[in-house]
């Protein structure tokens, strides 16, 4: 990264202080009551204020998120990969997922909870159907994405099938991966929310639900702080990875 | 004289997609002797690539004979080829070097020996300082130099060119040709190179397979008699323009 990019660096951060810093005038000299829109102070305070479990309910979620996430990403890629060696597989498969795809996850959350009971399993879960798809089809479209001349080049050679898939196709379609990688990571967040919405004992989506009840507005404002900085640690490590392991110009924006 | 190093009498490929049938190319019966560079010249749909996907060995001939290889330069098809197409297919993900060890890779050769010859390779092409590059930091022009040197890395006797500097502007396909003859004299590879433009067919070959389309056949080959080292004056030269002129008429185009 060069000296531009520090420069875009600072003023992203700047962007966000500017932001915060607008919600807490627009929540002071508007005298908006605490309880419907606390200030970013306010909120912050919540974290011990209130004398809620905040960590216990941090780790429910981030297991949640992350297990479905890590989930979803090993098997939407295996996915992916049988079907690159088995055609008949993909055209007979590939039609069943692409219309499981339509169906809305989260309407999968209450028969989950009939299956798993509820609690942590069914709400990974959710997260890992709603993460799962993206990543197969997109790894999926990767892997086809061979240029003709080049798997020629390698058969004038007599390459074997694995030589092109190691040296070829798996490399080629890592940027698709994470670019699948990237959608899902947004989704597994909101899989694992909406499943504590509709049943759980623990996990930021449970506590927001508690705390409701008694109009505490700052903890839910906290809660969706801390349900958004999960989020965003599970992009941020994704991107890094990519910065890793993917060349600048073959990335997929 | 003997034997010459690739012979193709009566060649034939016919291509069968839902039961019809699809001539892509006939009648094709020319010889190349070894260091030869041969120009391939023709309308689209008239079968150049398709010949050179029967002399890699991609694709089965439907009649005649092909043979490759003389008892001087007997002749490996699994490991005596290179190619080089109109797009410089580098991989993304590899630096230039890596992408010229590609096909030293795929036939397991001594790693070191090839990286050594890569090395060699890439100076020759001109790209000496740019090993450890990605593609994307390249030109199109060099890209394709660094095509070149990938096709050369397994010290192939044979290279396929098809169209390797059609995707080029004029002005560097210029310089890619004189590139091109000095690469293949040093080299001393002999060179099947299929191109659409006819200049470019006279100006780099020692001979020239004229084919036409509708029906896909093979019309004519002449031998092309300008001294070498060929240089960019010559295409003003009186024998040039008689060679493209005939050229021109075989395909049907005064």
């Amino acid at each position: 990264m060069s000296g531009g990019g520090a420069w875009r660096i600072g003023l992203a951060i700047l962007a966000h202080v500017l932001v915060i810093a607008a919600w807490h005038f627009f929540v002071v000299w508007g005298e908006v009551p605490t309880y419907v829109m606390p200030t970013p102070w306010d909120t912050l305070q919540a974290l011990v204020a209130g004398d809620y479990p905040w960590w216990s309910n941090i780790r429910v979620t981030a297991i949640e998120i992350y297990g479905g996430y890590a989930l979803a990403v090993v098997l939407g890629v295996a996915a992916a990969l049988v079907f690159t060696w088995s055609r008949l597989l993909e055209a007979a498969v590939m039609p069943v997922l692409i219309t499981f795809n339509m169906i809305p996850k989260v309407a999968l959350g209450p028969l989950f909870i009939v299956w798993f009971s509820y609690g942590v399993v069914p709400n990974a879960l959710i997260a890992f159907s709603i993460a799962f798809f993206p990543i197969v089809l997109t790894t999926a479209r990767g892997l086809r994405e061979v240029e003709p001349d080049l798997l020629d080049l390698v058969r004038s050679l007599r390459g074997s099938r694995w030589q092109i898939f190691v040296k070829i196709q798996l490399p080629g379609a890592l940027p698709y991966i994470f670019s699948g990688m990237k959608v899902a990571a947004i989704l597994a967040v909101a899989g694992a929310i909406v499943g504590e919405f509709l049943g759980s004992d623990s996990g930021l989506g449970y506590l927001m639900l508690q705390v409701q009840v008694t109009l505490d507005t700052a903890a839910m404002f906290m809660a969706v702080a801390l349900i958004s900085l999960l989020g965003v640690l599970l992009y941020g490590l994704v991107v890094v990875l990519e910065r890793i392991f993917v060349v600048r110009d073959a990335r997929v924006t | 004289m003997g034997e010459p190093f690739i012979r193709l009498a009566g060649v034939r490929k016919v291509y069968r997609t839902r039961g019809k049938e699809f001539l892509a190319v006939s009648e094709v019966t020319f010889d190349v002797e070894q260091g030869e560079l041969v120009t391939m010249v023709g309308p689209s749909g008239c079968g150049k690539s398709t010949i050179l996907k029967i002399l890699a060995g991609l694709h089965p001939h439907e009649a005649g004979e092909v043979r490759i290889g003389n008892a001087g330069q007997p002749f490996d098809p699994g490991r005596d080829i290179g190619m080089v197409f109109q797009q410089a297919l580098l991989l993304k993900w590899r630096r230039i070097i890596d992408n010229v060890l590609l096909p030293a890779e795929i036939l397991g050769l001594p790693r070191q020996a090839a990286r050594a010859r890569a090395r060699d390779l890439l100076a020759m092409v001109g790209l000496a300082g740019f090993e450890d590059k990605y593609p994307y930091e390249l030109s199109g022009g060099m890209q394709q130099r660094a095509a070149i040197a990938r096709s050369l890395i397994h010290d192939p006797k044979l290279i396929l060119m098809d169209e390797p500097f059609g995707a080029l502007d004029a002005l560097t396909r210029e310089k890619m040709n004189i590139e091109l003859l000095r690469i293949w004299r040093e080299s001393g590879k002999t060179i099947l190179f299929v191109t659409h433009g006819i200049a470019e067919a006279v100006f780099l070959g020692t001979q020239t397979i004229v084919l036409t389309a509708g029906p896909a056949r093979m019309a004519d080959h002449i031998r092309i008699d300008l001294p070498h080292p060929r240089t960019l004056d010559m295409k003003t030269s009186p024998a040039f323009g008689e060679y493209s002129r005939r050229l021109y008429h075989l395909l049907g185009m005064e």
